[in-house]
Protein backbone atom coordinates (compact mmCIF):
# COMPACT_ATOMS: atom_id res chain seq x y z
CA UNK A 1 0.00 0.00 0.00
CA UNK A 2 1.21 3.41 -1.30
CA UNK A 3 -0.44 6.65 0.43
CA UNK A 4 0.49 10.09 -0.50
CA UNK A 5 -1.00 13.06 0.75
CA UNK A 6 -0.65 16.57 -0.43
CA UNK A 7 2.21 15.53 -2.21
CA UNK A 8 4.70 18.99 -3.32
CA UNK A 9 7.77 18.85 -4.50
CA UNK A 10 9.54 22.24 -5.68
CA UNK A 11 12.60 22.56 -7.92
CA UNK A 12 13.76 26.24 -8.05
CA UNK A 13 10.71 27.99 -9.36
CA UNK A 14 9.13 24.91 -10.97
CA UNK A 15 6.50 23.04 -9.12
CA UNK A 16 7.35 19.26 -10.47
CA UNK A 17 4.59 17.94 -8.20
CA UNK A 18 1.91 19.57 -6.99
CA UNK A 19 -0.50 18.72 -4.01
CA UNK A 20 -1.05 14.88 -5.10
CA UNK A 21 -2.76 12.54 -3.50
CA UNK A 22 -3.31 8.84 -4.28
CA UNK A 23 -3.50 5.24 -2.88
CA UNK A 24 -2.05 2.30 -4.48
CA UNK A 25 -3.68 -0.89 -3.41
CA UNK A 26 -2.31 -4.70 -3.36
CA UNK A 27 -3.79 -6.94 -5.82
CA UNK A 28 -3.86 -4.50 -9.14
CA UNK A 29 -1.34 -3.07 -11.58
CA UNK A 30 -1.59 0.37 -11.02
CA UNK A 31 -0.65 2.52 -13.78
CA UNK A 32 0.81 5.90 -13.49
CA UNK A 33 0.05 8.11 -16.60
CA UNK A 34 1.06 11.03 -17.52
CA UNK A 35 3.17 12.90 -20.32
CA UNK A 36 6.97 13.25 -20.01
CA UNK A 37 7.93 15.19 -17.46
CA UNK A 38 4.42 15.44 -15.18
CA UNK A 39 6.58 14.23 -12.32
CA UNK A 40 6.12 10.62 -12.56
CA UNK A 41 9.85 10.13 -11.72
CA UNK A 42 9.88 12.82 -9.25
CA UNK A 43 7.02 11.34 -7.40
CA UNK A 44 8.52 8.02 -7.60
CA UNK A 45 12.01 9.32 -5.79
CA UNK A 46 9.84 10.45 -2.78
CA UNK A 47 8.08 7.30 -2.29
CA UNK A 48 11.86 5.66 -2.15
CA UNK A 49 12.81 8.60 0.35
CA UNK A 50 15.58 9.90 -2.22
CA UNK A 51 13.79 13.12 -2.27
CA UNK A 52 12.20 14.92 0.18
CA UNK A 53 8.84 16.28 -0.39
CA UNK A 54 8.46 19.93 0.18
CA UNK A 55 4.97 19.29 1.36
CA UNK A 56 2.90 16.98 2.14
CA UNK A 57 3.86 13.50 2.45
CA UNK A 58 4.00 9.78 1.24
CA UNK A 59 3.43 6.65 3.17
CA UNK A 60 4.32 3.12 2.44
CA UNK A 61 3.04 0.33 4.42
CA UNK A 62 1.74 3.18 6.47
CA UNK A 63 5.07 4.78 7.73
CA UNK A 64 7.50 6.60 5.30
CA UNK A 65 9.97 4.87 3.28
CA UNK A 66 13.04 6.26 5.56
CA UNK A 67 12.10 5.19 8.14
CA UNK A 68 11.91 1.72 7.30
CA UNK A 69 14.69 -1.25 8.28
CA UNK A 70 15.65 -3.06 5.98
CA UNK A 71 13.19 -2.39 3.13
CA UNK A 72 14.02 -4.05 0.57
CA UNK A 73 12.02 -6.72 1.89
CA UNK A 74 8.77 -4.42 1.88
CA UNK A 75 9.68 -2.57 -1.87
CA UNK A 76 11.48 -3.40 -4.78
CA UNK A 77 12.20 -0.80 -7.29
CA UNK A 78 13.39 0.05 -10.59
CA UNK A 79 13.99 3.60 -11.16
CA UNK A 80 17.13 3.46 -13.58
CA UNK A 81 18.26 0.45 -15.18
CA UNK A 82 21.78 2.12 -15.73
CA UNK A 83 22.51 3.07 -11.84
CA UNK A 84 24.50 0.81 -10.91
CA UNK A 85 28.46 0.18 -11.20
CA UNK A 86 29.14 -0.75 -14.53
CA UNK A 87 32.63 -2.72 -13.10
CA UNK A 88 30.85 -5.04 -11.09
CA UNK A 89 29.09 -8.12 -12.22
CA UNK A 90 25.68 -9.03 -12.02
CA UNK A 91 25.62 -11.54 -9.42
CA UNK A 92 28.13 -9.60 -7.63
CA UNK A 93 25.76 -6.26 -8.00
CA UNK A 94 22.72 -8.21 -6.65
CA UNK A 95 24.89 -9.50 -3.61
CA UNK A 96 25.72 -6.27 -2.39
CA UNK A 97 22.28 -5.42 -2.24
CA UNK A 98 21.53 -8.56 -0.93
CA UNK A 99 23.61 -8.12 1.69
CA UNK A 100 22.69 -4.63 2.80
CA UNK A 101 19.15 -6.16 3.92
CA UNK A 102 20.29 -9.36 5.22
CA UNK A 103 18.56 -11.30 2.27
CA UNK A 104 19.93 -14.92 1.25
CA UNK A 105 22.65 -15.24 -0.73
CA UNK A 106 20.76 -18.22 -2.91
CA UNK A 107 18.12 -15.36 -3.48
CA UNK A 108 20.53 -14.00 -5.75
CA UNK A 109 20.66 -17.12 -7.88
CA UNK A 110 16.87 -17.44 -7.77
CA UNK A 111 16.39 -13.64 -9.16
CA UNK A 112 18.87 -14.17 -12.06
CA UNK A 113 16.99 -17.48 -13.59
CA UNK A 114 13.60 -15.87 -12.69
CA UNK A 115 15.02 -12.59 -15.44
CA UNK A 116 16.61 -14.93 -17.71
CA UNK A 117 19.95 -13.21 -16.48
CA UNK A 118 21.60 -16.82 -15.11
CA UNK A 119 24.26 -17.33 -18.04
CA UNK A 120 25.26 -14.08 -18.01
CA UNK A 121 25.70 -13.09 -14.16
CA UNK A 122 29.22 -13.15 -14.04
CA UNK A 123 29.31 -10.35 -16.94
CA UNK A 124 30.17 -6.84 -15.97
CA UNK A 125 26.44 -5.54 -15.87
CA UNK A 126 28.28 -2.24 -17.97
CA UNK A 127 28.27 -4.53 -20.96
CA UNK A 128 24.71 -5.13 -20.98
CA UNK A 129 22.31 -3.88 -23.66
CA UNK A 130 19.26 -1.87 -22.62
CA UNK A 131 16.72 -4.67 -22.19
CA UNK A 132 19.34 -7.04 -19.67
CA UNK A 133 20.05 -3.72 -17.89
CA UNK A 134 16.18 -3.74 -17.70
CA UNK A 135 15.90 -7.35 -16.20
CA UNK A 136 19.00 -7.07 -14.08
CA UNK A 137 17.09 -3.83 -12.48
CA UNK A 138 13.53 -5.84 -12.13
CA UNK A 139 15.94 -8.96 -10.80
CA UNK A 140 17.12 -6.16 -7.89
CA UNK A 141 13.52 -5.68 -7.40
CA UNK A 142 12.52 -8.94 -6.80
CA UNK A 143 15.76 -9.87 -4.59
CA UNK A 144 13.49 -9.36 -0.98
CA UNK A 145 10.45 -11.14 -2.06
CA UNK A 146 8.84 -7.53 -1.61
CA UNK A 147 4.91 -7.03 -1.43
CA UNK A 148 5.07 -3.70 -3.23
CA UNK A 149 6.70 -3.54 -6.51
CA UNK A 150 7.54 0.19 -8.24
CA UNK A 151 8.73 0.06 -11.96
CA UNK A 152 9.49 3.47 -14.36
CA UNK A 153 9.06 3.24 -17.82
CA UNK A 154 9.93 -0.22 -17.71
CA UNK A 155 9.21 -1.36 -21.22
CA UNK A 156 11.39 1.39 -22.38
CA UNK A 157 13.46 0.50 -25.08
CA UNK A 158 12.70 -3.14 -24.91
CA UNK A 159 12.19 -5.91 -27.92
CA UNK A 160 8.59 -6.82 -28.18
CA UNK A 161 9.89 -9.99 -26.66
CA UNK A 162 10.74 -8.01 -23.55
CA UNK A 163 7.76 -6.06 -23.55
CA UNK A 164 5.23 -9.38 -23.58
CA UNK A 165 7.62 -10.78 -20.46
CA UNK A 166 7.45 -7.42 -18.36
CA UNK A 167 3.33 -7.14 -19.28
CA UNK A 168 3.09 -10.56 -18.01
CA UNK A 169 5.37 -10.52 -14.99
CA UNK A 170 3.32 -7.28 -13.75
CA UNK A 171 0.15 -9.10 -13.83
CA UNK A 172 1.30 -12.44 -12.28
CA UNK A 173 2.93 -10.40 -9.40
CA UNK A 174 -0.08 -8.09 -9.36
CA UNK A 175 -2.73 -11.92 -9.30
CA UNK A 176 -0.33 -12.43 -6.51
CA UNK A 177 -1.74 -10.04 -4.16
CA UNK A 178 1.18 -7.61 -4.59
CA UNK A 179 0.78 -3.75 -4.92
CA UNK A 180 2.29 -2.91 -8.34
CA UNK A 181 2.69 0.40 -9.19
CA UNK A 182 4.49 1.25 -12.83
CA UNK A 183 4.64 4.41 -14.46
CA UNK A 184 4.28 4.67 -18.52
CA UNK A 185 4.12 7.30 -20.81
CA UNK A 186 2.25 5.35 -23.35
CA UNK A 187 -1.31 5.25 -22.89
CA UNK A 188 -1.54 1.91 -25.41
CA UNK A 189 0.55 -0.07 -22.91
CA UNK A 190 -1.15 0.87 -19.61
CA UNK A 191 -4.30 -0.41 -21.39
CA UNK A 192 -2.91 -3.82 -21.74
CA UNK A 193 -1.23 -3.66 -18.27
CA UNK A 194 -2.84 -2.03 -15.73
CA UNK A 195 -6.06 -1.96 -13.96
CA UNK A 196 -6.55 1.23 -11.96
CA UNK A 197 -4.88 4.37 -13.57
CA UNK A 198 -3.03 7.77 -11.94
CA UNK A 199 -3.16 10.32 -13.96
CA UNK A 200 -1.01 13.00 -13.57
CA UNK A 201 -0.26 16.37 -15.57
CA UNK A 202 2.21 18.68 -14.90
CA UNK A 203 2.48 17.46 -11.39
CA UNK A 204 -1.12 17.42 -10.66
CA UNK A 205 -3.66 14.90 -10.05
CA UNK A 206 -6.18 14.27 -13.38
CA UNK A 207 -7.88 11.35 -12.94
CA UNK A 208 -7.50 8.51 -10.25
CA UNK A 209 -9.62 5.60 -11.64
CA UNK A 210 -9.93 2.42 -13.61
CA UNK A 211 -9.27 1.56 -16.82
CA UNK A 212 -12.80 0.27 -17.57
CA UNK A 213 -13.96 3.89 -15.88
CA UNK A 214 -11.89 5.72 -18.03
CA UNK A 215 -12.67 4.62 -21.25
CA UNK A 216 -16.28 3.59 -20.83
CA UNK A 217 -17.49 6.39 -18.79
CA UNK A 218 -17.06 9.61 -21.20
CA UNK A 219 -19.67 9.90 -23.99
CA UNK A 220 -20.14 6.99 -25.82
CA UNK A 221 -19.59 7.98 -29.62
CA UNK A 222 -21.44 6.19 -32.03
CA UNK A 223 -20.87 6.10 -36.05
CA UNK A 224 -23.29 6.44 -38.45
CA UNK A 225 -23.68 6.29 -41.97
CA UNK A 226 -26.86 7.31 -44.22
CA UNK A 227 -27.06 8.41 -47.96
CA UNK A 228 -30.02 10.91 -46.34
CA UNK A 229 -28.25 14.36 -44.89
CA UNK A 230 -31.60 15.07 -43.20
CA UNK A 231 -30.34 12.41 -40.77
CA UNK A 232 -28.61 14.57 -39.03
CA UNK A 233 -31.06 17.54 -38.24
CA UNK A 234 -33.36 14.48 -36.88
CA UNK A 235 -30.76 13.38 -34.52
CA UNK A 236 -30.48 16.97 -33.41
CA UNK A 237 -33.83 17.67 -32.70
CA UNK A 238 -33.72 14.55 -30.11
CA UNK A 239 -30.81 16.28 -28.20
CA UNK A 240 -27.55 14.50 -29.62
CA UNK A 241 -24.56 16.48 -31.00
CA UNK A 242 -23.78 15.23 -34.27
CA UNK A 243 -20.18 15.82 -36.09
CA UNK A 244 -19.84 14.98 -39.74
CA UNK A 245 -16.83 12.51 -40.07
CA UNK A 246 -15.74 11.69 -43.43
CA UNK A 247 -18.89 10.19 -44.86
CA UNK A 248 -20.55 9.82 -41.74
CA UNK A 249 -22.00 11.14 -39.11
CA UNK A 250 -20.68 11.16 -35.72
CA UNK A 251 -23.12 11.23 -32.90
CA UNK A 252 -22.61 11.32 -29.25
CA UNK A 253 -25.94 11.74 -26.47
CA UNK A 254 -27.74 8.96 -27.97
CA UNK A 255 -27.67 5.11 -28.01
CA UNK A 256 -27.48 2.93 -31.13
CA UNK A 257 -30.22 1.97 -30.52
CA UNK A 258 -32.53 5.17 -30.03
CA UNK A 259 -30.56 6.15 -33.39
CA UNK A 260 -31.86 2.85 -35.49
CA UNK A 261 -35.55 3.91 -33.64
CA UNK A 262 -34.87 7.37 -34.86
CA UNK A 263 -34.05 6.58 -38.27
CA UNK A 264 -36.62 3.60 -38.98
CA UNK A 265 -39.49 6.20 -37.81
CA UNK A 266 -38.46 8.59 -39.94
CA UNK A 267 -37.91 6.22 -42.79
CA UNK A 268 -34.33 7.18 -43.40
CA UNK A 269 -31.89 4.25 -44.50
CA UNK A 270 -28.99 3.33 -42.32
CA UNK A 271 -25.68 1.77 -43.72
CA UNK A 272 -23.55 1.85 -41.02
CA UNK A 273 -23.99 2.49 -37.05
CA UNK A 274 -21.17 1.44 -35.14
CA UNK A 275 -20.78 2.05 -31.24
CA UNK A 276 -17.47 3.50 -30.64
CA UNK A 277 -15.69 2.61 -27.35
CA UNK A 278 -13.25 5.24 -26.33
CA UNK A 279 -9.62 4.23 -26.11
CA UNK A 280 -7.61 4.92 -23.74
CA UNK A 281 -5.72 6.81 -25.60
CA UNK A 282 -8.37 9.26 -26.42
CA UNK A 283 -9.62 9.57 -23.28
CA UNK A 284 -6.22 10.21 -21.52
CA UNK A 285 -5.69 13.17 -24.58
CA UNK A 286 -9.39 14.37 -23.34
CA UNK A 287 -8.23 14.52 -20.01
CA UNK A 288 -5.05 16.13 -20.67
CA UNK A 289 -6.41 18.77 -22.60
CA UNK A 290 -8.63 19.67 -20.34
CA UNK A 291 -5.92 20.53 -18.03
CA UNK A 292 -3.85 22.33 -20.18
CA UNK A 293 -6.80 24.99 -21.54
CA UNK A 294 -7.21 24.84 -17.78
CA UNK A 295 -3.84 26.27 -17.66
CA UNK A 296 -4.15 28.38 -20.12
CA UNK A 297 -7.02 30.03 -18.92
CA UNK A 298 -5.77 30.51 -15.34
CA UNK A 299 -2.71 31.75 -16.75
CA UNK A 300 -4.84 34.34 -19.26
CA UNK A 301 -6.43 35.64 -16.30
CA UNK A 302 -3.18 36.02 -14.67
CA UNK A 303 -2.04 38.27 -17.01
CA UNK A 304 -5.43 40.26 -17.10
CA UNK A 305 -5.13 41.03 -14.25
CA UNK A 306 -1.54 42.26 -14.44
CA UNK A 307 -2.83 44.49 -17.47
CA UNK A 308 -5.59 46.54 -15.47
CA UNK B 1 10.17 -18.30 -17.05
CA UNK B 2 7.17 -17.18 -15.79
CA UNK B 3 6.62 -15.28 -11.91
CA UNK B 4 5.38 -18.44 -11.10
CA UNK B 5 8.61 -19.02 -9.25
CA UNK B 6 7.65 -16.58 -6.85
CA UNK B 7 6.75 -16.93 -3.36
CA UNK B 8 3.39 -15.33 -1.86
CA UNK B 9 3.86 -11.94 -0.76
CA UNK B 10 4.58 -11.95 2.99
CA UNK B 11 1.20 -10.53 4.53
CA UNK B 12 2.89 -9.16 8.13
CA UNK B 13 6.54 -7.91 6.83
CA UNK B 14 8.98 -10.90 7.86
CA UNK B 15 11.39 -8.30 7.47
CA UNK B 16 14.51 -9.42 9.48
CA UNK B 17 16.18 -8.08 12.73
CA UNK B 18 19.86 -7.03 13.58
CA UNK B 19 21.89 -3.95 13.17
CA UNK B 20 21.18 -2.18 9.65
CA UNK B 21 25.25 -0.81 9.99
CA UNK B 22 26.78 -4.51 10.25
CA UNK B 23 24.31 -5.43 7.13
CA UNK B 24 25.37 -2.12 5.72
CA UNK B 25 29.29 -2.90 6.36
CA UNK B 26 28.77 -6.16 4.87
CA UNK B 27 27.02 -4.76 1.89
CA UNK B 28 30.15 -2.17 1.30
CA UNK B 29 32.69 -5.04 1.80
CA UNK B 30 31.31 -6.83 -0.87
CA UNK B 31 31.54 -3.41 -2.82
CA UNK B 32 35.06 -2.94 -2.74
CA UNK B 33 36.14 -6.62 -2.81
CA UNK B 34 34.08 -6.49 -6.22
CA UNK B 35 35.59 -3.97 -8.54
CA UNK B 36 38.75 -4.21 -10.10
CA UNK B 37 39.69 -1.05 -10.01
CA UNK B 38 39.67 -0.68 -6.44
CA UNK B 39 42.03 -3.67 -5.90
CA UNK B 40 44.38 -2.20 -8.80
CA UNK B 41 44.55 1.20 -6.86
CA UNK B 42 45.68 -0.30 -3.52
CA UNK B 43 48.62 -2.64 -5.46
CA UNK B 44 49.25 0.82 -6.56
CA UNK B 45 49.57 2.19 -3.29
CA UNK B 46 51.80 -0.51 -2.22
CA UNK B 47 53.90 -0.17 -5.34
CA UNK B 48 54.47 3.32 -5.17
CA UNK B 49 55.82 2.62 -1.25
CA UNK B 50 58.19 0.24 -2.16
CA UNK B 51 59.69 0.94 -5.40
CA UNK B 52 60.00 4.77 -4.40
CA UNK B 53 61.65 2.93 -0.84
CA UNK B 54 63.63 1.13 -3.05
CA UNK B 55 64.94 4.02 -5.41
CA UNK B 56 65.69 6.65 -3.07
CA UNK B 57 67.91 4.67 -0.99
CA UNK B 58 69.48 3.15 -2.89
CA UNK B 59 70.56 6.39 -4.56
CA UNK B 60 71.62 7.45 -1.16
CA UNK B 61 73.65 4.34 -1.12
CA UNK B 62 75.62 5.65 -4.38
CA UNK B 63 76.19 8.77 -3.22
CA UNK B 64 77.17 8.04 0.08
CA UNK B 65 80.98 7.78 -0.96
CA UNK B 66 80.92 11.48 -1.96
CA UNK B 67 79.17 12.95 0.50
CA UNK B 68 80.11 15.63 3.06
CA UNK B 69 79.77 14.89 7.14
CA UNK B 70 76.62 17.14 7.43
CA UNK B 71 74.88 15.53 4.76
CA UNK B 72 75.76 12.40 6.42
CA UNK B 73 74.45 14.12 10.11
CA UNK B 74 70.97 15.55 8.91
CA UNK B 75 70.01 11.88 7.25
CA UNK B 76 66.65 10.51 8.48
CA UNK B 77 66.82 6.67 7.24
CA UNK B 78 63.34 6.11 8.44
CA UNK B 79 61.91 8.89 6.77
CA UNK B 80 63.79 8.13 3.57
CA UNK B 81 62.20 4.80 3.34
CA UNK B 82 58.82 6.27 3.86
CA UNK B 83 59.27 9.19 1.18
CA UNK B 84 57.22 6.62 -0.69
CA UNK B 85 53.95 7.60 1.45
CA UNK B 86 54.19 10.80 -0.01
CA UNK B 87 53.28 9.91 -3.36
CA UNK B 88 51.10 7.05 -2.31
CA UNK B 89 48.68 9.44 -0.43
CA UNK B 90 47.46 10.88 -3.68
CA UNK B 91 46.40 6.58 -4.76
CA UNK B 92 44.10 6.55 -1.64
CA UNK B 93 42.85 9.86 -1.66
CA UNK B 94 41.70 9.58 -5.32
CA UNK B 95 40.83 6.17 -4.24
CA UNK B 96 38.49 7.67 -1.44
CA UNK B 97 37.35 10.28 -3.65
CA UNK B 98 35.71 7.29 -5.99
CA UNK B 99 34.30 5.15 -3.66
CA UNK B 100 31.63 7.72 -2.98
CA UNK B 101 31.66 9.89 -5.87
CA UNK B 102 31.53 7.17 -8.30
CA UNK B 103 28.03 6.06 -6.95
CA UNK B 104 26.76 9.32 -7.75
CA UNK B 105 28.11 9.30 -10.91
CA UNK B 106 26.94 6.24 -12.42
CA UNK B 107 23.31 6.85 -9.77
CA UNK B 108 24.22 3.91 -8.09
CA UNK B 109 24.03 6.13 -4.65
CA UNK B 110 20.15 5.74 -5.40
CA UNK B 111 19.90 2.32 -5.48
CA UNK B 112 22.01 2.00 -2.52
CA UNK B 113 19.89 4.61 -0.68
CA UNK B 114 16.62 3.15 -1.81
CA UNK B 115 18.12 -0.44 -0.42
CA UNK B 116 19.36 1.47 3.10
CA UNK B 117 17.31 4.35 3.44
CA UNK B 118 19.38 5.36 6.63
CA UNK B 119 22.22 7.52 4.44
CA UNK B 120 24.16 8.33 7.69
CA UNK B 121 24.59 4.21 8.09
CA UNK B 122 25.54 4.34 4.48
CA UNK B 123 28.20 6.76 4.97
CA UNK B 124 29.69 4.97 7.74
CA UNK B 125 29.55 1.90 6.62
CA UNK B 126 31.59 3.08 3.62
CA UNK B 127 34.20 4.75 5.55
CA UNK B 128 34.83 1.59 8.07
CA UNK B 129 35.31 -0.31 5.37
CA UNK B 130 37.49 1.63 3.28
CA UNK B 131 39.37 3.21 5.99
CA UNK B 132 39.79 -0.05 7.32
CA UNK B 133 41.12 -1.32 4.39
CA UNK B 134 43.43 1.35 3.36
CA UNK B 135 44.80 1.36 6.64
CA UNK B 136 45.55 -2.13 6.50
CA UNK B 137 46.91 -1.48 2.78
CA UNK B 138 48.96 1.28 3.83
CA UNK B 139 50.80 -0.25 7.12
CA UNK B 140 51.44 -3.10 4.97
CA UNK B 141 53.41 -0.73 2.28
CA UNK B 142 54.78 1.28 4.97
CA UNK B 143 56.06 -1.37 7.02
CA UNK B 144 57.06 -2.96 3.34
CA UNK B 145 58.84 0.28 2.14
CA UNK B 146 60.79 0.66 5.48
CA UNK B 147 62.38 -2.94 5.86
CA UNK B 148 63.02 -2.54 1.80
CA UNK B 149 65.04 0.28 2.02
CA UNK B 150 66.68 -0.14 6.05
CA UNK B 151 68.28 -3.90 3.68
CA UNK B 152 69.57 -1.50 1.17
CA UNK B 153 70.72 1.43 3.82
CA UNK B 154 72.50 -1.43 5.83
CA UNK B 155 75.23 -2.09 3.39
CA UNK B 156 76.72 1.46 4.35
CA UNK B 157 75.57 0.59 7.69
CA UNK B 158 73.22 3.65 7.98
CA UNK B 159 69.94 1.46 8.56
CA UNK B 160 67.70 1.74 11.84
CA UNK B 161 65.78 -1.57 13.53
CA UNK B 162 62.35 -1.23 14.49
CA UNK B 163 63.40 -1.62 17.86
CA UNK B 164 64.92 2.08 17.96
CA UNK B 165 63.56 4.53 19.54
CA UNK B 166 60.81 6.16 17.15
CA UNK B 167 60.97 4.19 14.40
CA UNK B 168 58.25 1.76 15.23
CA UNK B 169 55.66 4.93 15.65
CA UNK B 170 56.62 6.23 12.21
CA UNK B 171 55.97 3.52 10.27
CA UNK B 172 52.97 2.52 11.96
CA UNK B 173 52.15 6.38 10.93
CA UNK B 174 52.34 5.70 7.30
CA UNK B 175 49.56 3.72 7.15
CA UNK B 176 47.11 5.61 9.65
CA UNK B 177 48.57 8.60 7.45
CA UNK B 178 47.24 6.84 4.28
CA UNK B 179 44.08 6.13 5.40
CA UNK B 180 43.71 9.48 6.80
CA UNK B 181 44.16 11.00 3.41
CA UNK B 182 42.08 8.36 1.48
CA UNK B 183 39.43 9.11 4.25
CA UNK B 184 39.80 12.74 3.35
CA UNK B 185 39.22 12.05 -0.44
CA UNK B 186 35.98 9.84 0.53
CA UNK B 187 34.42 12.92 3.19
CA UNK B 188 35.61 15.40 -0.18
CA UNK B 189 33.30 13.43 -2.16
CA UNK B 190 30.82 12.78 -0.43
CA UNK B 191 30.29 16.93 0.08
CA UNK B 192 30.93 17.24 -3.44
CA UNK B 193 29.58 13.93 -5.10
CA UNK B 194 31.66 15.19 -8.27
CA UNK B 195 35.05 13.23 -8.91
CA UNK B 196 37.24 16.01 -10.44
CA UNK B 197 35.61 18.26 -8.11
CA UNK B 198 36.56 16.32 -5.10
CA UNK B 199 40.08 15.26 -6.38
CA UNK B 200 41.02 19.01 -7.32
CA UNK B 201 39.68 20.08 -3.75
CA UNK B 202 41.93 17.31 -2.19
CA UNK B 203 44.74 17.81 -3.98
CA UNK B 204 44.58 21.77 -3.20
CA UNK B 205 44.07 21.30 0.62
CA UNK B 206 46.82 18.66 0.65
CA UNK B 207 49.34 20.00 -2.00
CA UNK B 208 49.02 23.63 -3.08
CA UNK B 209 47.72 25.15 0.16
CA UNK B 210 50.35 24.76 2.12
CA UNK B 211 52.66 26.34 -0.44
CA UNK B 212 50.52 29.34 -0.69
CA UNK B 213 50.25 29.68 3.05
CA UNK B 214 54.28 29.93 3.24
CA UNK B 215 53.34 33.27 1.21
CA UNK B 216 51.42 34.97 3.98
CA UNK B 217 53.51 37.04 6.62
CA UNK B 218 55.39 36.12 9.09
CA UNK B 219 54.61 34.53 11.63
CA UNK B 220 51.17 33.03 10.06
CA UNK B 221 52.55 31.73 6.98
CA UNK B 222 54.27 28.98 9.33
CA UNK B 223 51.52 28.67 11.47
CA UNK B 224 48.74 28.02 9.21
CA UNK B 225 51.02 25.53 6.81
CA UNK B 226 51.83 23.12 9.82
CA UNK B 227 48.29 22.87 10.51
CA UNK B 228 47.04 21.63 7.17
CA UNK B 229 46.25 17.98 6.90
CA UNK B 230 49.09 17.07 4.83
CA UNK B 231 51.38 19.13 6.88
CA UNK B 232 50.45 17.67 10.21
CA UNK B 233 50.06 13.75 8.58
CA UNK B 234 53.94 14.28 7.50
CA UNK B 235 54.86 15.55 11.21
CA UNK B 236 53.93 11.79 12.08
CA UNK B 237 56.49 10.03 9.99
CA UNK B 238 59.69 12.10 11.77
CA UNK B 239 61.48 10.42 14.15
CA UNK B 240 63.28 13.25 15.42
CA UNK B 241 60.64 15.84 15.02
CA UNK B 242 61.43 18.90 12.97
CA UNK B 243 61.18 23.03 14.19
CA UNK B 244 58.26 24.22 11.68
CA UNK B 245 56.47 20.59 12.15
CA UNK B 246 53.87 19.75 15.00
CA UNK B 247 54.95 16.94 17.35
CA UNK B 248 53.93 13.35 16.31
CA UNK B 249 51.33 13.50 19.12
CA UNK B 250 49.58 16.93 18.21
CA UNK B 251 50.41 15.59 14.16
CA UNK B 252 47.72 13.21 14.62
CA UNK B 253 45.26 14.91 16.64
CA UNK B 254 45.04 17.71 13.56
CA UNK B 255 45.23 15.31 11.18
CA UNK B 256 42.34 13.06 12.75
CA UNK B 257 40.71 16.86 13.61
CA UNK B 258 40.42 17.47 9.45
CA UNK B 259 38.95 14.04 8.76
CA UNK B 260 36.34 14.01 11.48
CA UNK B 261 35.40 17.44 10.43
CA UNK B 262 35.04 17.05 7.03
CA UNK B 263 33.11 13.57 7.11
CA UNK B 264 31.12 15.50 9.90
CA UNK B 265 29.96 17.77 7.18
CA UNK B 266 29.40 14.52 5.10
CA UNK B 267 26.82 13.11 6.73
CA UNK B 268 24.84 16.03 7.38
CA UNK B 269 24.56 17.32 3.88
CA UNK B 270 24.33 14.01 2.93
CA UNK B 271 21.29 13.29 5.44
CA UNK B 272 19.59 16.78 4.25
CA UNK B 273 20.02 16.67 0.64
CA UNK B 274 18.10 14.69 -2.28
CA UNK B 275 19.74 11.87 -3.53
Amino acid sequence: MIEARGLTKRYGPTLAVDDLSFEVRPGHVTGFLGPNGSGKSTTMRMILGLDAPDGGGIAVNGSPYRQHRFPLHEVGALLDAKALHGGRSARNHLLCLAKSNRIPRRRVGEVLDIVGLSEVGRKRAGNFSLGMGQRLGIAAALLGDPGILMFDEPVNGLDPEGVLWIRNLLKSLAAEGRTVFVSSHLMSEMALTADHLVVIGRGRLIADTSVKELTTGGALKVVVRSPRPELADVLRLAGASVTAEDGALGVTGLSSDDIGDLAFRNGLPIYELTPKAVTLEEAFFELTENSTEFRAESEARTYERQAS
Amino acid sequence: MTASTLHAPDAGVLAPSGSTLLAAVDSEWTKVRSVRSTMWSLLATVGIVLGLSALLCWAYVNRFDSMSIQDRFGFDPTLHSLRGVQLAQLATGVLGVLVIASEYSTGMIRTTFAAVPQRRTVLLSKALVFGAVTWVVGTIASLGGFLLGQAILSQKGVGVSLGDPGVLRAVLSGGIYLAAIGLLGFALGAILRRTAGAIAVLFGLVLVLPGLAQALPSPWNADISKYMPGQAGSAMLLVHPASDLLSPGTGLVVLVAWVVGLFAAALVLTHLRDA
